[in-house]
């Protein structure tokens, strides 16, 4: 299901990939054992594919990455945050449309 | 997509919309399943089921929907992901649009459930995913060794509140009666629980903090006594009921002031050709056995519609 355009955020790699990075950052905070987490992945593959270039996308796992998680204070899965400059500008939280997820996206390109 | 018209569309893939799509699917109608945001419907959100008849032991929730989907595409069911954005019910054949696509239709069968209702403070839109929750399957693991309130007081509110003893150091049930709705042996097993403490007759007032960006508390009022009080808790799961997705269908289908769609004579809604079933419709007995059953009954209806506008089809299996 993973596509090769969606990178894998961790606590180690959190700070150089998405709050250094020179482009938009968009992280899925998910967990394995999260149903709605697994039917919001191919909307997120998905998305990776259409920004290629323009946003980064990936997926941080919040039972491998408490550090991040809780930094942000992600206590609801799935939780997609939108990063720009360091800073997180958009949010969504559970389940959304792809238009919804593109909308918030199209504002900070 | 092609442009083709379909016999039969399903708006939805809980237990009604898939029971509909197994039904229909075995009558050669080929019918065309539109999953929907929350695929799989609420049992996808839930742990063990122990009143669907048949499974004598319990199955999990998501177990059951994966195999009533198997079921239904081992017929020749399709199923799709996406959802309907919106939907015209006054030409035929229907016409809706789901992503870039449109899909034509001879009937549809709505099945597009019910979703969590919440309060409506502006704080508890502010802390949702920090703090603030609908889903104690999905969420109830941040909460782990931590102080949380559940709000409400019929089953699901119960089952959250003892599926969430696992992690939680207290659960402080917060119910606006002195009864609750949910059922005997729901209730024996939440009282009997020692982690699970009840405020009767109170509302909430705030969720704190906003500012914060995460909760660290809840502001309740005794609704006898008038009397305000800040409990200290990490986690807020809101299990105050349900209300039907059926804003596609406002102005185009009779519902009631609840928005449920009103059936008559089985599944019929009142736009020939459209039928409902499940907890769209169901606002008093909302059971996955009875949702299936009544995607059953959408389906034979639909399969009897499409009889009497066209000539049966020369292969058509029973039913």
């Amino acid at each position: 299901m993973a596509s090769d355009k969606v990178t894998t955020f961790t606590d180690g790699n959190f700070d150089t990939d998405v709050l250094q990075a020179s482009t938009p950052v968009l992280v899925d905070f998910w967990a394995e054992w999260c149903g709605p987490c697994r039917a919001l992945g191919p909307t997120i593959d998905a998305l990776a594919g259409e920004y290629a270039g323009r946003v980064s996308v990936g997926k941080l796992n919040v039972d491998e990455n408490p550090g991040i998680t809780v930094k942000y204070m992600v206590r609801g899965i799935p939780t997609v945050m939108l990063f720009k400059g360091g800073q997180v500008v958009e949010q969504i939280v559970g389940v959304a449309d792809k238009a919804e997820f593109k909308k918030a996206l199209d504002k900070h390109l | 997509m092609a442009a083709l018209t379909r016999e039969v569309t399903i708006i939805g893939s809980g237990p009604a919309g898939l029971t509909a799509a197994l039904y229909s699917a075995r009558a050669n109608l080929k019918p065309l399943v539109i999953e929907g945001l929350e695929a799989g419907g609420q049992l996808m959100l839930t742990t063990a089921v122990e009143n669907f008849p048949g499974f004598r032991d319990g199955i999990m929730g998501p177990d059951l929907m994966a195999a009533m989907r198997e079921q239904a595409e081992r017929f020749g069911a399709e199923i799709i992901r996406g959802h309907v954005s919106s939907i015209d019910l006054s030409t035929r054949p229907f016409v809706m649009t789901v992503g870039d696509d449109r899909i034509e239709t001879q009937t549809l069968i709505i099945a597009t459930g019910a979703s969590a209702k919440l309060l409506g403070l502006p704080s508890e839109r502010a802390l949702m995913g920090h703090g603030v929750s609908t889903c104690a399957t999905c969420d109830g693991f941040f909460f782990r060794g931590r102080p949380i309130a559940v709000v409400g007081g019929g089953d699901s509110a119960l089952e959250e509140a003892i599926f969430l003893t696992r992690f939680a150091t207290q659960v402080t049930l917060v119910h606006r009666r002195d009864a609750f709705r949910a059922s005997k042996i729901m209730q024996d097993k939440a009282l009997a629980n020692p982690k699970i403490v009840v405020e009767w007759d109170t509302e909430v007032v705030e969720m704190l903090d906003a500012s914060a960006g995460a909760v660290n508390g809840i502001v309740l009022r005794n609704l006898k006594t008038g009397a305000q009080k800040t409990l200290a808790v990490d986690g807020i799961f809101v299990a105050i009921g349900h209300t039907p997705n059926t804003g596609l269908f406002t102005g185009q289908l009779d519902a009631d002031a609840g928005g449920y769609l009103i059936t008559h004579d089985g599944s019929r809604t009142s736009v020939e050709g459209v039928f409902a079933c499940g907890d769209v419709q169901d606002h008093v007995y909302r059971q996955a056995i009875t949702a299936a059953g009544s995607g059953c009954m959408a389906a034979l209806d639909a399969e009897r519609y499409l009889e009497s506008i066209q000539p049966p089809p020369t292969t058509s299996a029973p039913s």
